[in-house]
């Protein structure tokens, strides 16, 4: 009986939208390869994060005062006297941080399959825009609490935009809606913050997914599942069903419905992630001073600069890329570019084998080297400029730009190994 | 794969390293050995604040009532005991300076404390009250090796006594105190537990709820994983 009211009760709601059609094409006769690996959690849980940041700054906003005079106030208020205001802050706070570790752990997967190369470049760009639309919600979330931390880094970040040749000064004035960074800049930080920024963030986030869907996901082996239409006797097809989207085009071969499968996977993925996720919000939730750096435990004051300004961890790679170049409008170009040549990879690498596993030994040297020279110029971010670190950020800035460079060299004419027609395992 | 985490690991490992040599530097501090779950020294060191501290330091985040719940003070001894200004029980523990002309006695107006120990961090509070000597050349007759030329006199140089400094940067230990160095350094190290719980009132809910957390998590992770297993099956 309920059984039947539920039926009918779909039927009506399918005729007028397709909800059962929407929820087969995009999780439950959805083709995702049988081989994803440890990897793989990191899309997910990202989204997990998202929506985290959305609902725990939803429920912030409610108590959080937008004013140079009760910013600071207000997060003590939350942090004190609203229930589980503490617990809301502090996942707002971890949160931000385990999304750019999520994220840069997705995009090294990207990077180590090959998820970028044809036809993936439009589902590249558009996480890439993510990724910027990221670090610019990140940035204004970071003046918010109002600390001398918030305040200063602010300050270094916006002046950049001060470098931009004759309008840079009128655009820095803009930006900030004030002479210096004031209540004014906190005022539309804040709507940009919690309106514009999350808006744009969750489209893309669609749009990326869409993207994903109408080409396929990648995998660790690099090989398609979706095969020409009539090259697979039909018992070798995957012996699931699929939506007809994709079988009306290919055979699907070596694929699983993302839904069962990879749901109760990422269900465990998202249990090993709040494990480590739980234990730095409950137990330290500074995050050893880079997660809420210690002087923005005092209140913004435009007259006292803290000892060493460093901006939050996960702009670290690309600050110290502007800092180690001697010339700032250089440097700002330098920093600019980083971000640039991460958009135009699609086109750097000119090889067609996707996956590390079966390209050149050179490429997975360049990986490594990339990987490491991005981890040691955060690391360099966080730290005093001195002329030890900025030799030792010059080369690893070197060996960030000179993974594309030798990419685009290599990649033309690169010695792979054969890769398989299938997925073996 | 192996090799990426090899890298990562690498990476881990400077970023660690490279940090650890970069806080390394400034002024050696003492371990405060403070701990949160003793009510008898947060009170002490409440009481020692409201005495000693308040008259120009607030903690202008915190209220009285918040402070006696969590101390385990009754509130009619609280009020008899521990509030002298007559602000009302739920009001923030603030006092009566005036900003101005405080900053003109002192260089600078004395700042909150609310988030003083998270801002320094109590090994600085801990060895800051222990570090003053004798400077002829300040203001208030007193200079200190962890801040110098701080523009605070010496307010528990009457419990301490005075301590000098050598040539080498060594102070000497205070003399003429009504405490002894022993007691004046539990006294100091209960002032430290009362800020460091100040800072963060809720600090052992916070990890009390995170082991429950955690122990859920886990159990979780163990229903998750052979929850997989068994859809799985399918597939292999």
């Amino acid at each position: 009986m309920l059984m039947k009211l539920c039926t009918d009760f779909m039927g009506w709601i399918d005729k007028r939208l397709p909800v059962t059609d929407a929820w087969n094409k995009h999780l439950a006769q959805y083709p995702a390869p049988k081989n994803f690996n440890f990897w793989y959690f990191f899309g997910s849980l990202a989204m997990l994060v998202l929506v985290n940041q959305i609902l725990t700054g939803i429920w912030l906003t409610m108590n959080y005062e937008p004013s140079g005079d009760g910013a600071f106030a207000s997060i003590e208020y939350i942090m004190r006297d609203v229930d589980y205001g503490w617990l809301l802050r502090y996942m707002h706070s971890t949160g931000a941080s385990a999304f750019f570790i999520v994220v840069y752990l997705h995009m090294v997967r990207g990077l180590m399959y090959g998820s970028y190369q044809k036809p993936r470049e439009l589902l590249w760009i558009f996480g890439m825009l993510i990724f910027l639309v990221l670090m610019a919600e990140a940035f204004m979330g970071y003046l918010l609490p109002w600390g001398n931390m918030s305040y200063w880094g602010a300050q270094v970040i916006i002046s950049i935009f001060g470098l931009v040749p004759i309008i840079g000064d009128d655009l820095t004035l803009w930006i900030r809606g004030d002479y210096v960074i004031s209540g004014a800049t906190l005022n539309r930080f804040f709507a940009l913050h919690v309106i514009a920024m999350p808006l744009v963030l969750v489209i893309l986030v669609f749009l990326h997914i869409l993207a994903l869907h109408e080409v396929g996901s990648n995998n660790p082996e690099g090989i398609d599942v979706k095969k020409k239409k009539g090259s697979i006797k039909p018992e070798d097809q995957s012996k699931f069903k699929f939506h007809k989207q994709y079988t009306d085009k290919y055979d699907i071969v070596d694929a699983i419905p993302f839904h069962p499968y990879y749901s109760v996977k990422d269900i465990m993925g998202v249990a090993g992630f709040l494990i480590l996720f739980c234990w730095v919000l409950f137990f330290a939730p500074e995050g050893g001073g880079y997660f809420m750096e210690a002087p923005n435990f005092t209140p913004a004051n435009g007259l006292k600069t803290p000892e060493h300004i460093a901006p939050v961890w996960y702009f670290g790679p690309f600050y110290t890329i502007l800092r180690v170049i001697p010339n700032a409008m250089l440097g700002a170009i330098g920093m600019f570019s980083a971000i640039i040549v991460l958009f135009l990879l699609p086109w750097f690498d000119r090889g067609t084998v996707k996956s590390v596993r079966y390209r050149s030994k050179l490429h997975l040297f360049n990986l490594i080297q990339f990987s490491i020279c991005f981890v040691v110029l955060g690391a360099l971010g966080t730290l005093p400029a001195t002329p030890t670190a900025n030799m030792i950020g010059a080369i690893a800035s070197f060996g960030y730009f000179g993974f594309f460079v030798a990419l685009w060299f290599y990649s033309k004419n690169e010695k792979c190994k054969p890769v398989p027609e299938r997925i073996s395992h | 794969m192996k090799q990426f985490i090899k890298a990562l690991a690498f990476g881990l490992a400077t970023i660690v390293s490279v940090s650890a040599l970069a806080s390394s530097g400034g002024v050696h501090l003492d371990h405060a050995n403070n701990d949160l779950t003793d009510k008898e020294s947060l009170k002490k060191g409440f009481k020692t604040y409201i005495n000693y501290c308040l008259g120009c330091h607030q903690l202008q985040y915190q209220r009285y009532n918040r402070t006696f719940k969590d101390l385990g003070i009754d509130e009619a001894d609280g009020v008899a005991n521990y509030m002298y200004t007559g602000d009302k029980v739920g009001g923030h523990i603030l006092n009566a300076m005036p900003k101005k002309e405080a900053a003109k006695w002192f260089g600078s107006a004395p700042p909150d404390l609310t988030l003083e120990a998270r801002f320094r961090s109590p090994d600085w509070i801990y060895t800051y009250l222990r570090s003053f000597y004798m400077d002829e050349n300040r203001p208030f007759g007193v200079n200190n090796s962890v801040f110098k030329d701080v523009g605070m006199p010496h307010v528990l140089q009457d419990l301490q006594g005075v301590s000098s400094i050598d040539e080498h940067g060594n102070v000497s230990p205070a003399m003429g105190g009504t405490l002894t160095v022993e007691e004046y350094d539990v006294l100091v190290r209960d002032l430290t537990n009362f800020l460091e719980y100040v800072g963060e009132p809720n600090k052992l809910e916070r990890e009390a709820m995170g082991v429950n957390v955690l122990i859920y998590l886990f159990i979780f992770f163990i229903v998750a994983y052979f929850l997989k297993r068994e859809f799985w099956k399918d597939v292999h």
